[in-house]
C-alpha cells in the first residue's frame, strides 16, 4: 500500500463511519465493531492482490446496505429509538466532564431551592399565617436558584452576576419594603408581576448578559416553552406520587398529610423549577419534537375557539362583563395565545416559505387582537364610570401592551404570508418586545404602590 | 449451489453458538469460519452477523468484551455462556430431529442429507 492510498482508505472509512453513526439505532461501539470488520475484510482482500480502494468497495458491499443493517440493529435495540430521558443518556458514550459538572450544579441549585423555601419559617413566618409574605415572595424563592443555575451553566461574567443579584435584590425590596397591608391590591399585583419580571431576569442570565442578541432571546423563549412543558409533566407525576403515598400510608393508619403539605409539596415545587430547567438543557432533543407538535395541535383549536367567541359577540351583541376574575381570564387567554404564537415563531425555520399554518397563525393573531380590543373597551368603560384603581390601571397597561404586540404581529404575519417581508422581522419584533414586558412588570412592582398610595 | 435464505437464517443461531463453543471469537473470524465449514455454500451479508450477536448477548447466550487485537486495534470478542451451551444442545437436538425426519422421507433414500451439516463440527 502506498501512503496515498492509505490516506484514501482512511478518509473513505471515516466517511462510511459518519453515515453509519447518523443512524439512531446504531451507537459508537457498534460502529467501532463494524469498522473493525471492515478493516479486516479490506486487509484480507488486499493480501489477495486488490487495490485498497477496490477492497474497500467490496468490503462495504459485503457488509450489506446501511438501511438493512440499521433496521436489524433497531430490531435488537428497539429502546435506542426512544431516547433515554434520565441520567443514563447513551450508556456507551464516554462520560463527559461537562455533564457531570452540570449535574452537580443542578443538584446544588435544587437543594438551595428546596431548603430556601423553608428558611422563612426559621424566622417565624408561617405559610398558613403569613400568606401575604409568601404570595409576594414566592417567585423570589423559586427563581433565584434557577437564575443561579442558568448563570453557572452559562459561565456568565462578573458584570452579569452583579446585574442578576442587583435585580433580585430590587425585586425583594419592592416586594417587602412598601408599607402595604395583606388586603391591598398592590400585593396581588406584585404577586402577578414579580414572577414575570424575575423570569425575564433569568432570561438575562440565559443570554449571558448579551442584551441585544435577538437569537439568544429567541432561544430563551424556546427554553421558556420547554421548561413549562417539563414543569407541568413533573407536576403531574408529583401529584400522582403524593396521592398514592398519602393513601398507602393511610392504609397503615399513618396520616402524612402534614408532612406532604409542609415539606414535600413546597420543597418539591421549588426544586422542580431547577430540575425542569436542567431537563430542558440536558435533553433538548426530546422536547424539540413535542413542543412544535403541541403548538400545531392547539393553534387551529384556539383559532376556532376565538373566532367562535367573536362570532357569538357579533351575533348577540352582548357586552363583555369585566369583573376582575373575568379580566384575569381574558388576559390568561391572550397570554396563552401569545405563547402559542411565540413558540411557533421560535420553532419555525425562518427561511421556509409561508404555509397554511402561517395563515392559521395569522387568523389566531387577528382574532386575539380583536378580543383584546373588546377587553380594552370594557376596561375604559369601567375606568370612566368608577375611576382608576391599581388593578384597573395594571389591566389597562398590560392589555395595551398585548394589543400592540398582537396587532403588529398580525401585521407582520400578513406581510409575510403575502411575501412582502421576511420572517426574520417577526422574530426580531418579538425578541425586542420582551423589553417592553420587562419594563412594564417593573413599573407595576416599583411605581404603582407609591403612586396609588399603597392601597 | 447456495443455501436458501430462510435456511441460512434458521441455522444462524446454532452455527454462531457452535463456533463460539469451540473458542472465543470475533465477528470477522466467525464469518470466515462459517465460510470454511460450509465450503462457501452458506453466504451471509457480513453486517447482519452483528445484530445477531447482539441479540444472543441480550438473551444471555453469549458475553462480549473489548480486547486489543494484534496491531493495536480494539476488537469485540464474544464468548459463549453456560446458558448458551444449553441452548446449543437444545438446538442440536432439534436440528438432528429435522435432519433425521427428512432422511426418512427423502425419495430414493440414497441421496445425501442436505448440504448443511448442522453445527459445522
Amino acid at each position: 500500500m502506498t501512503v496515498d492510498s492509505d490516506k484514501d482508505l482512511e478518509s473513505q472509512i471515516a466517511e462510511w463511519r459518519g453515515y453509519m453513526r447518523s443512524r439512531r439505532a446504531v451507537q459508537d461501539a457498534d460502529v467501532d465493531e463494524l469498522e473493525d470488520h471492515l478493516r479486516a475484510t479490506v486487509a484480507d482482500l488486499v493480501e489477495t492482490g486488490l487495490q485498497p480502494d477496490e477492497a474497500f468497495l467490496v468490503a462495504v458491499k459485503r457488509m450489506g446496505s446501511q438501511d438493512d443493517l440499521s433496521r436489524e440493529f433497531a430490531r435488537v435495540h428497539s429502546e435506542r429509538l426512544w431516547r433515554q430521558l434520565v441520567l443514563a443518556g447513551e450508556p456507551d458514550a464516554p462520560a463527559s466532564g461537562g455533564s457531570a459538572r452540570d449535574l452537580l450544579v443542578m443538584v446544588g441549585c435544587t437543594a438551595v431551592a428546596a431548603i430556601g423555601i423553608k428558611v422563612p419559617e426559621l424566622f417565624g413566618i408561617q405559610p398558613d399565617q403569613d400568606e401575604g409574605f409568601y404570595l409576594r415572595n414566592i417567585s423570589l424563592f423559586a427563581l433565584a436558584p434557577l437564575a443561579a443555575y442558568v448563570a453557572v451553566r452559562r459561565r456568565v461574567g462578573i458584570a452579569v452576576i452583579g446585574t442578576l443579584i442587583g435585580l433580585f435584590a430590587l425585586g425583594a425590596v419592592a416586594a417587602n419594603a412598601y408599607p402595604v397591608t395583606d388586603s391591598s391590591q398592590s400585593i396581588a399585583l406584585t404577586a402577578l408581576h414579580l414572577p414575570l419580571a424575575l423570569w425575564l431576569v433569568v432570561g438575562v442570565a440565559y443570554v449571558g448578559g448579551d442584551w441585544f442578541a435577538g437569537r439568544k432571546w429567541m432561544d430563551f423563549i424556546r427554553f421558556t416553552g420547554e421548561w413549562l412543558i417539563y414543569y407541568v409533566l413533573i407536576g403531574l407525576g408529583g401529584g400522582i406520587l403524593i396521592g398514592v403515598t398519602v393513601n398507602i400510608f393511610l392504609a397503615i393508619d399513618i396520616d402524612i398529610e402534614d408532612f406532604v403539605g409542609y415539606w414535600l409539596l413546597p420543597c418539591g415545587a421549588a426544586a422542580a423549577v431547577v430540575v425542569a430547567a436542567w431537563l430542558v438543557e440536558a435533553k433538548q432533543s426530546v422536547i424539540e419534537n413535542m413542543a412544535p407538535v403541541l403548538t400545531r395541535v392547539f393553534t387551529p383549536l384556539f383559532s376556532a375557539a376565538l373566532v367562535a367567541f367573536l362570532g357569538a359577540v357579533l351575533v348577540t351583541g352582548n357586552v363583555l362583563d369585566v369583573e376582575r376574575d373575568v379580566l384575569i381570564l381574558f388576559d390568561a387567554l391572550l397570554v396563552v395565545v401569545l405563547g402559542l404564537l411565540l413558540y411557533s415563531i421560535s420553532a419555525r425555520d425562518p427561511v421556509t416559505r409561508p404555509t397554511l399554518f402561517d395563515r392559521l397563525q395569522l387568523a389566531l393573531a387577528i382574532s386575539a387582537t380583536l378580543i383584546d380590543i373588546l377587553v380594552l373597551v370594557a376596561i375604559f368603560d369601567r375606568i370612566s364610570e368608577w375611576g382608576t384603581t391599581p388593578n384597573k390601571a395594571a389591566a389597562l397597561g398590560i392589555n395595551l401592551i398585548l394589543l400592540a404586540n398582537l396587532a403588529w404581529t398580525a401585521f407582520l404575519l400578513a406581510e409575510f404570508v403575502r411575501h412582502r417581508r421576511p420572517y426574520e422581522q417577526l422574530e426580531r419584533w418579538q425578541t425586542r418586545y420582551i423589553a417592553v414586558y420587562a419594563a412594564w412588570a417593573w413599573i407595576v412592582i416599583l411605581v404603582f404602590p407609591p403612586v396609588f398610595g399603597f392601597v | 449451489m447456495h443455501v436458501a435464505k430462510d435456511l441460512v437464517a434458521a441455522s444462524a443461531t446454532p452455527m454462531v453458538l457452535a463456533i463460539l463453543a469451540l473458542d472465543d471469537s470475533y465477528g470477522y473470524a466467525i464469518l470466515k469460519q462459517i465460510n470454511e465449514v460450509s465450503g462457501g455454500e452458506l453466504t451471509w451479508t457480513d453486517g447482519l452477523l452483528y445484530p445477531l450477536l447482539h441479540r444472543l448477548e441480550r438473551l444471555g447466550h453469549v458475553e462480549s468484551s473489548w480486547r486489543t487485537a494484534p496491531g493495536g486495534r480494539r476488537r469485540k470478542y464474544y464468548s459463549i455462556t453456560s446458558q448458551g451451551r444449553a441452548q446449543l444442545a437444545e438446538q442440536r437436538r432439534q436440528w438432528a430431529t429435522v435432519v433425521q425426519a427428512l432422511d426418512n422421507v427423502w425419495p430414493g433414500g440414497g441421496l445425501p442429507s442436505i448440504a448443511v451439516v448442522p453445527l459445522g463440527v
